[in-house]
C-alpha cells in the first residue's frame, strides 16, 4: 500500500474528524477523495502540519488528526518534544511513512533508513506512540480515537505517488470553511 | 507598574489565552511572567516557526495567540510568515526583542539587527519600535490593531526599552 492507499482505507474513520493536512500530495489527496469542511489543507509552509494541529487540540475540544509525512517530521524535529509535554488528549499525530519525501519524487528520508520516528517520539516522551504496518492503519486509528488519549501513530507503507490536481482553493477559503465548521461543533 | 507585568496585563486584556516562546536574555522577565499567568497556556517552541504553526492552529480553535522571540528569528520565520500567516490571514502579534541595536555587547547581534526591519518591511509586516519605556503605552492599541486586520505584526523592543540585557 502506497500514502493514497493508506488515506483511502482511513477515510471513512477519519471522515467526521478535523484534519489538518500536510503539505502537497496529502493535502491533494484528501481534497480528491474526501473535500469537506474539516479539513485544512497547507498549501505551503512544510513541516508544521503538527504544530498546528497541536495548537488547534489545545484551542478546544473536538478531537484534531495531523496528517503528517516522515519527511516533514524530520523537517520540524523540534515539534515532538513539544507534543510530549504539552498533551492534548484529543490529538492524534499520523506519520504516513513512506520513507520517502513523496511530493518531491520520492526521494529517500532517513526515516526509511537507520531512523525510526517511533523511537524518536519515544524518546522525545510521547505516551502513547503506535507503529503499524499499512494494512493495520484503520484498526489503529479506530483504537487511537476511541482511547481518548494522544496518540502518535507511524504508519509504515511503501513510496508511490498517483496523478492529483493541485488544490486551487483560496487559503483564505479553506481556512474560514474550517473555522466555521470547528465554531458550529464546539457550539 | 513593571514592563513586564504591563506587556502581560495588555495581552490578558485582549484575550490572549495562548502564548508561545522562544527566549533571550532580554525576554527572560516577561517570559517568567507569562509563565506564572493564570489566564495565559504559555507553550515554549524549539523553534520560531514551529511556534507560528501553533499559534496559527489556536487561532483556528477560536483562541488568540502570540509569539515572543527574538529578531534573529525573523531571519528563521520569512517563509512560515508568508506562506502559514499571511496566506491564510491570521493575526499573529509578535513581541520581538531586538537583538543588535545599542548597548549591545554581541557583534554577531548586529549582523542581523542590520537586516531585521528591511525583512519586516520587505514582507509588509506592520512593525513598532520600543526604544524607551514609555513606548509600552502602545501595546494596547497594537494588540487591538493585530486582531482587527489579521496580520502578524512586529514589536520590536531593543535594549534600551529593557535597560539593558
Ligand atoms: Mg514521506
Amino acid at each position: 500500500m502506497i500514502r493514497s492507499d493508506v488515506l483511502k482505507a482511513l477515510i471513512p474513520v477519519i471522515s467526521d474528524h478535523f484534519t489538518v493536512c500536510n503539505i502537497g500530495l496529502p493535502s491533494q489527496e484528501m481534497h480528491m477523495m474526501d473535500d469537506q469542511p474539516t479539513n485544512f489543507y497547507m498549501l505551503g509552509t512544510m513541516g508544521l502540519s503538527s504544530s498546528i494541529g497541536l495548537g488547534l487540540a489545545l484551542a478546544q475540544k473536538q478531537k484534531v488528526i495531523s496528517i503528517d509525512g516522515d519527511g516533514s517530521v524530520l523537517t520540524n524535529f523540534g515539534t515532538l518534544p513539544t507534543i510530549a509535554n504539552n498533551v492534548a488528549d484529543n490529538f492524534i499525530l499520523l506519520i504516513i511513512d513512506n520513507g520517502s519525501y513523496g511530493s518531491t519524487g520520492d526521494q529517500p528520508t532517513y526515516a526509511g533508513q537507520k531512523t525510526s520516528l517511533a523511537a524518536v517520539a519515544s524518546a522525545c516522551g510521547c505516551e502513547n506512540v503506535v507503529e503499524c504496518q499499512a494494512e493495520d492503519a484503520v484498526e489503529t486509528m479506530k483504537a487511537a480515537l476511541a482511547s481518548d488519549k494522544m496518540t502518535i501513530i507511524v504508519c509504515k507503507c511503501e513510496s508511490g505517488n498517483i496523478p492529483v490536481p493541485v488544490i486551487t482553493m483560496d487559503p483564505v477559503v479553506i481556512r474560514d470553511r474550517f473555522m466555521t465548521e470547528m465554531a458550529k461543533r464546539n457550539a | 507598574m513593571s514592563v513586564d507585568d504591563k506587556i502581560v496585563q495588555d495581552f490578558v486584556n485582549n484575550k490572549v489565552e495562548l502564548v508561545t516562546t522562544v527566549p533571550c536574555k532580554q525576554l527572560a522577565g516577561v517570559i517568567d511572567k507569562i509563565d506564572a499567568c493564570k489566564d495565559i497556556y504559555h507553550i515554549p517552541s524549539n523553534k520560531e516557526d514551529e511556534g507560528m504553526g501553533i499559534c496559527a492552529g489556536a487561532f483556528m480553535g477560536g483562541k488568540r495567540s502570540a509569539i515572543i522571540m527574538q529578531n534573529t528569528a525573523i531571519g528563521v520565520t520569512v517563509n512560515t510568515l508568508a506562506t502559514l500567516t499571511q496566506y491564510y490571514r491570521m493575526p499573529l502579534p509578535m513581541l520581538i526583542s531586538y537583538r543588535g541595536e545599542l548597548g549591545e555587547p554581541v557583534a554577531c547581534q548586529v549582523e542581523m539587527a542590520v537586516h531585521t526591519k528591511a525583512i519586516l518591511a520587505q514582507l509588509n509586516i506592520p512593525t513598532y519600535h520600543f526604544h524607551h519605556e514609555d513606548d509600552v503605552a502602545e501595546l494596547d492599541k497594537i494588540l487591538q490593531y493585530t486582531f482587527m486586520c489579521n496580520k502578524p505584526v512586529a514589536i520590536l523592543t531593543d535594549a534600551s526599552f529593557w535597560k539593558g540585557y
